[in-house]
């Protein structure tokens, strides 16, 4: 059914999550908070060496130390042949995952792992790290994008061959792949343009830096039955890979879902769980595995750092006839970065003839990059809005009036491949254009800076289960761990097709042994794919009710009607019998046919793209380079919100993690390619006192495809913070700011060299 | 080393427990007592969400010793509910929805508490100085300033009707 037209009653409300009180009074359950009687805590051995060959890991010091069951290294696990899979917001290579996990022969970054120990403290198991000695041949190393792809770098593998290029390269290199997109003919684009525009940006790796270290407790018992309890964006990825890197039937894994501390893509793969359960064969008990923050930094994927060329060609009438694109990323030690995405999503807002973009993935010896909330968009998008904001200028056109002539609209046909359908950006566009933000006079001295933001979003395989409980409240079971609120919007979509109150409904995430496979929370899918097969679980049991109250009144069920949470006669034709509400069809299940109940799966298609659009006013230190968000707006397109308050923090916080990307965030390396920062005074992540109210502005343009309309929302909105940022600072300071992040000694030193 | 008998008061309850003397207070919360509601997110001071009250007084916990608790008033995330009524502070993150994982909002519950109980009228300004160490990276604060302006007027209602 389709209700994007219907008279909703619970869907756009704004009830209490059912979570919450959990969450207010510390008795939710995360990853690290569960203990069990026996338990060991595991620590993991990691490389101080940028890259290094390991000669020899001697480990039994550590073992003969009182306190310690287990020590394990590459050794104990099996050598995965290479595979590649594709899993929700990037590939993965099963045989880079599994070196990645546990260093094999040489250790390709510093926070490498290396070896890792079981035992009864934390304290003896520190110990225990430190009597494991590894003899290192220490390698030259390499850690700038621009370098690894030099000649003459060091080599992280010897069998990397350049994919992408014809004919197949005969020598190994760091750039292990080149993507490529056409559309039109770029030299005649080029050649028809009036202006031409051109700029060199870079970005840094930045961390996701969710709150909560990675952590799980792996128990195994003498039958050779694993459970693992851990918090990542999907307990049935955790299970697949394990089983995969430890030769595992996956009926004998079972992952119990723990709250999730934060992910923004950073918990679609794993660090730990093969590990924990390794060392739990091993020693016979249970052993616990929790990162410090350091281990995070160290030794978790931030996502690429990269150098970004675009040139555009315009008419003086605004028109861009030509746009052209040349992306380095770096995907740390194993191939992987957001290339792919990073080469569409920068000129996928606009309908532009003549397109060419060329991308390069490329390793050095950095941490593998993980997901990082629409991977590689923010960078792509970061060099395309700089680039056009100079356009506007050279063309003396507004930067919104440009973006508005050159918008995508349904029927563009990308340089990609798809054509969009069902997009909203011209009312994004509109809504910026009419918003008071973008019309208020500009205090003195202050610069303002617009910038917008494409994410395609996906939909795939999710299973939901709807339950009537014996007493008429109703509970609704998927497999999509909760990491912003969606048991909010599972409920209240439940609620609304079963016309009651969502407080109603209690949302739940099952365990990998108790509901179908649904794939990871990523994507931005969760609310478009989970809450596709809720809605429909919710719809099979209304007809099931139906069907149970027509056997009551011994009438055909397409006589029976469900409506606010009853089932009534539909017309007087039908009879006349008084309405029966939830709770009494519950009440008399088990006469009508036993629990009322419906599982439903869906690998749902149809995911629509979202745009958004970022305002932002700045100030400037000028002594100090600081810069202070004075303002901030965002606009975007949510499709349908179901909990408008989840929507709008979702743009809100991914405007934050977009003014530290844009201002503060960076890794910051010594000559040794050893991270000189990895805690949270170093790495400076937005607190409170960085940041203004950032006002989210929901534009509802229906997803056709989705029973209520959604669209995913929560990756556009850090797409746009970093050029809306930088233009606002070239406002201010009429300095094009091309460097992220644009940090106080950087601005402070372009000032003093613009004199 | 011979463990650390300690005897304190956590959440109004008379509280003894046996430590290492390297332990923290954050370790002693999770590890010894069995209050998981503190967080580890640094270890090192810098995120917030291991804080509590120690005589009233905000403090990271994993920057506190669990022997330094000895003869204290501690108060954690766990005690501020009033019995089974949320305290306006939580009643209020959750109307203005200003949580989304959840993680740093023990943190934040105790640390807003500590800022009420010292202004119950802070500006938006002193309360964003006040939380600026308490990390969040998913709200991007906004509706968490929101909720404590509103749970502090809430507080000060409830002071006038008194």
């Amino acid at each position: 059914m389709n209700y994007i037209d219907s008279n909703l009653k619970v869907v756009g409300t704004r009830p209490l999550r059912p979570d919450g009180v959990d969450k207010v009074t510390g008795r939710a359950m995360y990853s690290a908070d569960t203990r069990v009687a026996g338990m060991l805590w595991g620590k993991i051995l990691r490389s101080p060496h940028a890259h290094a060959r390991i000669v020899k890991i001697d480990t039994s010091k550590a073992e003969a130390l009182k306190g310690v069951y287990a020590v394990c290294s590459a050794a104990d696990f099996p050598d995965i042949p290479s595979e590649e899979a594709f899993v929700g917001e990037g590939p993965m290579n099963f045989r880079d995952l599994a070196m990645n996990v546990m260093a094999r022969g040489k250790a390709l970054y510093e926070g490498h792992a290396i070896a890792a120990v079981a035992a009864s403290t934390p304290a003896i198991a520190d110990e225990a790290l430190a009597l494991i000695d590894v003899t290192y041949e220490i390698l030259p190393h390499v850690i700038d994008v621009e370098a690894a792809m030099a000649e003459t770098a060091p080599l992280l593998h010897a069998d990397m061959f350049t994919q992408g290029v014809d004919p197949k390269p005969t020598k190994p290199s760091n750039i292990a792949k080149v993507v490529k997109f056409k559309k039109g003919d770029i030299d005649a684009g080029f050649k028809d343009a009036e202006v031409i525009v051109e700029g060199r940006y870079t970005t840094q790796p930045v961390h996701q830096a969710y709150i909560e270290p990675h952590a799980c407790l792996a128990t195994c018992a003498a039958d050779g039955q694993v459970t693992i309890h851990a918090s990542s964006q999907g307990h049935f990825m955790i299970r697949a890979y394990t089983a995969k890197l430890l030769g595992m039937e996956m009926a004998n894994i079972r992952v119990n879902p723990a709250e999730i501390g934060g992910g923004f893509g950073g918990k679609t793969l794993i660090y730990i769980e093969p590990v924990a359960v390794k060392l739990a064969q091993k020693s016979g008990k249970p052993v616990k595995i929790q990162m410090t923050r350091e281990d995070v930094f160290r030794g978790t994927g931030p996502t690429s750092g990269a150098v970004v060329e675009v040139k555009l060609g315009a008419k003086k009438d605004g028109t861009i006839v030509a746009a052209q694109q040349v992306l380095k990323f770096q995907a740390g030690a194993f191939a992987g970065s957001p290339i792919g995405p990073g080469c569409m999503c920068g000129f996928a807002l606009y309908d532009i003839e003549n397109i060419d973009v060329l991308g390069y993935d490329v390793v050095s010896n950095r941490p593998k990059v993980a997901a990082y909330r629409a991977p590689g968009a923010p960078i792509t998008s970061f060099g395309v809005e700089s680039c056009l904001d100079d356009l506007a200028l050279k063309l003396g056109i507004d930067p919104l009036t440009l973006r508005v002539k050159n918008a995508a609209k349904n029927g563009t046909k990308t340089h990609y491949g798809p054509t969009h359908a069902n997009i909203g950006f011209e009312q994004v566009l509109a809504v910026a254009a009419a918003h008071p933000h973008w019309n208020a006079p500009l205090p003195a001295g202050q610069g303002r800076g617009i910038a917008c933001g494409f994410w395609f979003n996906i939909g795939g395989e999710s299973t939901a289960t709807v339950h009537i409980n014996e007493d008429g409240s109703v509970t609704v079971a998927t497999g999509s761990p909760d990491i912003g609120g969606s048991r909010a919007s599972m409920g209240m979509m439940v609620a609304e097709v079963l016309g009651v109150p969502a407080e109603r409904v209690r949302a739940t995430i099952a365990d990998t042994a108790s509901i179908g496979f649904t794939h990871l929370t990523g994507g931005s899918r969760v609310t478009f794919a989970t809450g596709m097969a809720a809605t429909q679980a919710a719809e099979k049991v209304v007809d099931e009710l139906k069907k149970r109250a027509a056997m009551i009144w011994e009438i055909t069920p397409d006589a029976v009607e469900w409506r606010d949470g009853q089932a009534f006669p539909a017309g007087t034709n039908a009879g006349a019998f008084e309405p029966l509400d939830l709770a009494t069809l519950a009440l008399k299940a088990a006469r009508t046919g036993g629990p009322v109940n419906a599982e439903v799966s869906v690998n749902a298609q149809g995911a629509g793209a979202g745009f958004g659009a970022h305002i932002c006013d700045v100030s400037v230190d000028k002594e100090t380079g600081h810069v202070t968000i004075e303002r901030y707006t965002a606009i975007q397109d949510v499709g349908k919100a179901i909990h408008p308050s989840y929507v709008e923090g979702q743009i809100q916080g991914g405007a934050a993690q977009g003014i530290g990307w844009a201002l503060s965030e960076e890794y910051i390396y010594n000559d040794k390619g050893q991270m000189e920062n990895p805690g949270f005074l170093d790495y400076r992540c937005p607190v409170a006192s960085d940041v203004p109210m950032i006002e989210a502005v929901l534009v509802e343009v229906p997803n056709p495809r989705h029973p209520f309309g959604v669209r995913g929302v929560g990756e556009v909105p850090i797409v746009p913070p970093m050029a809306a940022i930088a233009n606002a600072i070239r406002g201010a300071t009429n300095l094009r700011m091309p460097n992220l992040p644009i940090s106080p000694p950087r601005l402070r030193a372009a000032i003093d060299q613009a004199g | 080393m011979a463990k650390q008998y300690v005897s304190t008061t956590i959440n109004g309850e008379t509280t003894e427990f046996l430590c290492e003397t390297q332990q923290t207070m954050l370790d002693v919360l999770r590890d010894v007592i069995g209050l998981t509601g503190a967080k580890e997110g640094c270890a090192s001071g810098d995120c917030g969400a291991c804080s509590i009250q120690v005589d009233g007084r905000l403090v990271c916990s994993c920057l506190m010793l669990g022997v330094e608790a000895a003869g204290k008033e501690i108060i954690t995330v766990e005690g501020v509910a009033r019995g089974d009524h949320l305290h306006p502070i939580q009643q209020k993150f959750l109307e203005h929805a200003a949580l989304q994982c959840g993680f740093c909002t023990p943190g934040l519950i105790v640390a807003v508490k500590a800022l009420l109980e010292e202004n119950d009228n802070p500006t938006e300004t002193e309360a964003r100085y006040w939380l600026a160490g308490n990390l969040c990276r998913c709200t991007g604060y906004d509706k968490i300033i929101r909720a404590v302006m509103d749970a502090a007027a809430v507080i000060r209602e409830e002071k006038a009707s008194a």
